[in-house]
């Protein structure tokens, strides 16, 4: 046992934070809540890829940098901590990088990693749809086979970054007579393809980051399909396992976090810091216990993963619990700003930057995207207790 | 990083539940609650036998030469057997302060003793305020001599009762309320002048009020530094809250276990309960729980193994640990239904024991104030 980082681990993590601080000192971004999902900035994205952190942990092969999970966590530990636009490339490289690696084609290879690797996939997901959401395997999207390409036809929503993707990865159905979880592929495509319509949906803070998008007969070449055709419900599940697994479940708001610490230092009421009473310290230090927590969960499920599991059960576990305990953060923020609290971003004497009432209305979504609570507790019971279903 | 046990370290853990489990049965906890001694002489002698009352100590005072991180895999092991008795107190609270602070005379006299279970020790610290600052600290030792005289009253001290020895914290300087002018002395349990009633717990281990009346102690007995002896106290709290949440890991961990199985047996409209989501819910928020328990207070105790400065990792650990238990508990207690609330029923024990070991050694109220000055507020 040893809770240590290495020393190139160490050192890792001071270069990411060296490269963020001067980005910061440029003033190149501000940081934010929710900016791995909301925060599109191409630029930052080209920088990050300059850096060799898209794609740290793929093998060299494959143009990575054959680094460990346990580094890329470090890696996003910071991005989240700094709060930077990182939503270009996130999933390309959280996800559908890793997917194309372990299920693709030496062409598809050959072809798309790279493109992630320069931070230039600005990918949406394309996997619930009005009538799939918990229960993804009733998907009715199709992909027909038609000579060499097949034909999308239907409907996903939730498709998060679908306002600012140029690709997208998507479960369809291609055997429709065949059992619910046997008949889905997954396809990765370029959106600009005649016949998709992207229809931005607005979110509860009144922002948007998730997306209705339709395909009307929209025509893809074969070799769009990652995988094998059929077994796409049981390659996404394995994918789904890396979508939960990472910091953004528990630190998306982490510079809330930061700027409240701040805030009750620097803010008196009857002549002495917030900071200072009582009620507000034991507050932010339950937040400091429940954060740290979290974080020794993120860590656990990286070290599964760097063993060379999935972590199913893992990541279920961490997500359920690092988004409980963002949704506590946003509402202890709230009150300890009290009617402060109120106040939208544009408002006139909003405090930190109405971060706390983004972040209050965001973190809503948290416990749903990517598995909800309920679906993650289920995995819990019936992976790792082993409790029966019927 | 690595969050695994070593193999030495799971070879000590399964020999340590095999031989919890064949000479701790519930029905042994039970009488050992209920007898005076609160503990069974036969079966302490087992157990240094096996080498675990030294187990941390170094070799040449015929100790294991084990780690603290060692000794965690072991105190999780007794926390899921609920065992009762003086190892916490004479291990943690008496060996391995005098390990850190004692001289080489004193190491030499009193944790040879320790390890070949000839002497028990215990810690005599908190007093009528039950807390653990220094403030608290109000039994006075009086220089006279070349002896101190004890006065004062100790509450909630751990097996005074069969102690032979105990560290006292004493204030040695009248004019300091605080931190300063606090002193450690090994007391020896039988001097005249002490007094012990033992008071009835929650957890029907044997906590004792002491009281000291004119009582003399050698000069020599002090342990570490006269009037400097809080930075040691907060060292051996430190250790002792982390050795409390490894007993409340294996406390918890047992609880959830035990759950989940019953959850698999008990039917009711003819299906298991634990295939009704409400309960899966249940057992898998006990196990985010259990693990996040054990992560926070492995963490902790790889610090203290390696003497690093953790008294935020610390002070997360106990503050998590002490709530954690409390929400296992309660859910354990739901899905065990009316048969968990019976006195026979194995629960009970760990319902009393993670009570018990939230108050003691500073509950999460005591650690918040201490993570939030921590993180500089």
């Amino acid at each position: 046992m040893d809770f240590r980082l290495s020393e190139e681990q160490e050192k890792l993590r001071q270069e990411v934070r060296d490269f963020l601080e001067e980005e910061l000192r440029q003033g190149l971004w501000e940081p934010s809540c929710d900016a791995w999902i909301m925060g599109h900035d191409p630029e930052f994205s080209k920088r990050v890829a300059k850096k060799g952190w898209i794609g740290l942990t793929w093998p060299k092969e494959h143009g990575g940098q054959g680094y460990s999970f346990v580094d890329r966590l470090i890696l996003t530990e910071e991005m989240l901590r700094y709060g930077a636009p990182a939503a270009c490339h996130w999933f390309a490289d959280r996800q559908i990088g890793g997917a194309i690696v372990h299920y693709g084609t030496e062409e598809q290879k050959k072809e798309l990693l790279p493109l992630i690797l320069r931070g230039e996939a600005y990918v949406g997901l394309g996997m619930s749809e009005p009538d799939a959401g918990s229960d993804l395997a009733s998907l009715k999207t199709r992909a027909v086979e038609d000579g060499d390409g097949y034909i999308i036809d239907g409907q996903k929503t939730w498709t998060s970054g679908g306002s600012h993707m140029n690709w997208i990865y998507l479960v369809a159905r291609t055997d429709p007579d065949a059992p619910k979880h046997r008949g889905i592929s997954e396809f990765f495509f370029e959106t600009s393809l005649p016949g998709v319509t992207v229809v931005p949906i607005v979110d509860i803070t009144g922002g948007v980051h998730f997306n209705e998008v339709f395909f009307e007969n929209v025509r893809i070449p074969k070799k769009c399909l990652i995988g094998e055709k059929n077994r796409g419900f049981y390659q996404i599940l394995n994918q789904l396992d890396y979508e939960r697994s990472g910091m953004e479940r528990l630190m998306a708001n982490y510079p809330l976090f930061e700027a409240l610490i701040q805030y009750t230092k620097e803010t008196k009421r009857k002549g002495r810091p917030l900071s200072e009473e009582p009620v507000i310290r034991s507050k932010l230090a339950q937040l400091t216990i429940e954060l740290e927590i979290g974080r020794l969960h993120m860590y656990r499920v990286v070290m599964v993963m760097d063993e060379g599991r999935a972590p199913n059960w893992e990541s279920a576990m961490s997500k359920a619990y690092g988004t409980a305990f963002e949704q506590r953060l946003a509402s202890t923020a709230i009150e300890i700003l009290g009617l402060y609290g109120q106040l939208q971003p544009e408002s006139k004497l909003v405090p930190l930057r109405g971060m706390a009432y983004h972040s209050y209305l965001s973190s809503k979504g948290y416990s749903l995207q990517a598995g909800t609570s309920e679906i993650l507790k289920n995995i819990l019971a019936l992976r790792k207790l082993e409790l029966p279903t019927q | 990083m690595d969050l695994a046990l070593s193999e030495e370290q799971e070879m000590l853990k399964n020999m340590a539940r095999d031989f919890l489990t064949d000479k701790f049965p519930k029905t042994v906890v039970k009488e050992i609650e209920e007898s005076e001694l609160g503990y069974s002489p036969g079966l302490w002698r087992e157990m240094a036998e096996l080498g675990w009352i030294g187990l941390a100590l170094p070799e040449k005072y015929g100790g294991g030469d084990m780690s603290f991180l060692d000794l965690a895999v072991l105190l999780e092991e007794m926390g899921r057997a609920c065992l009762p008795g003086p190892y916490f107190s004479t291990v943690i609270l008496g060996a391995l302060p005098i390990l850190d602070a004692g001289s080489e005379e004193q190491k030499q006299e009193y944790l040879p003793k320790i390890a070949s279970v000839e002497k028990i020790f215990t810690l005599a610290l908190t007093e009528s305020s039950a807390r653990y600052d220094a403030a608290a600290i109000e039994t006075k030792a009086t220089a006279d001599g070349n002896a101190y005289i004890l006065n004062g009253t100790k509450l909630f001290v751990p097996d005074a009762h069969i102690a032979d020895y105990m560290l006292v914290v004493a204030r040695t300087d009248e004019k300091s309320k605080g931190e300063d002018g606090i002193t450690i002395f090994i007391v020896d349990a039988k001097s005249q002048g002490i007094s012990h009633t033992v008071l009835k717990t929650i957890a029907n281990d044997k906590l004792c009020e002491v009281v000291f009346n004119q009582v003399s102690v050698p000069k020599e007995n002090i342990l570490g530094q006269l009037n400097q002896g809080w930075s040691e106290v907060q060292k051996i709290i430190q250790r002792a809250a982390v050795a409390k949440c490894c007993e409340m890991v294996g406390c918890i961990q047992q609880a959830l276990d035990m759950t989940v199985d019953y959850a698999k047996e008990r039917k009711q409209y003819d299906r298991p309960i634990g295939s009704f989501q409400v309960i899966q819910h249940y057992c898998a928020d006990m196990a985010t729980d259990v693990d996040g328990t054990r992560l926070s207070t492995y963490q902790a105790a790889w610090m203290i193994s390696g003497g690093l400065p953790c008294t935020k990792e610390v002070a997360i650990a106990k503050a998590w640990a002490g709530e954690a238990c409390q929400r296992v508990m309660a859910l354990a207690h739901q899905i065990h239904g009316a048969i968990g609330v019976t006195i026979d029923h194995d629960l009970q024990y760990y319902t009393r024991r993670a009570k018990a070991a939230e108050v003691t050694f500073g509950d999460a109220n005591f650690y918040r104030e201490i993570v939030a000055q921590e993180i500089g507020l």
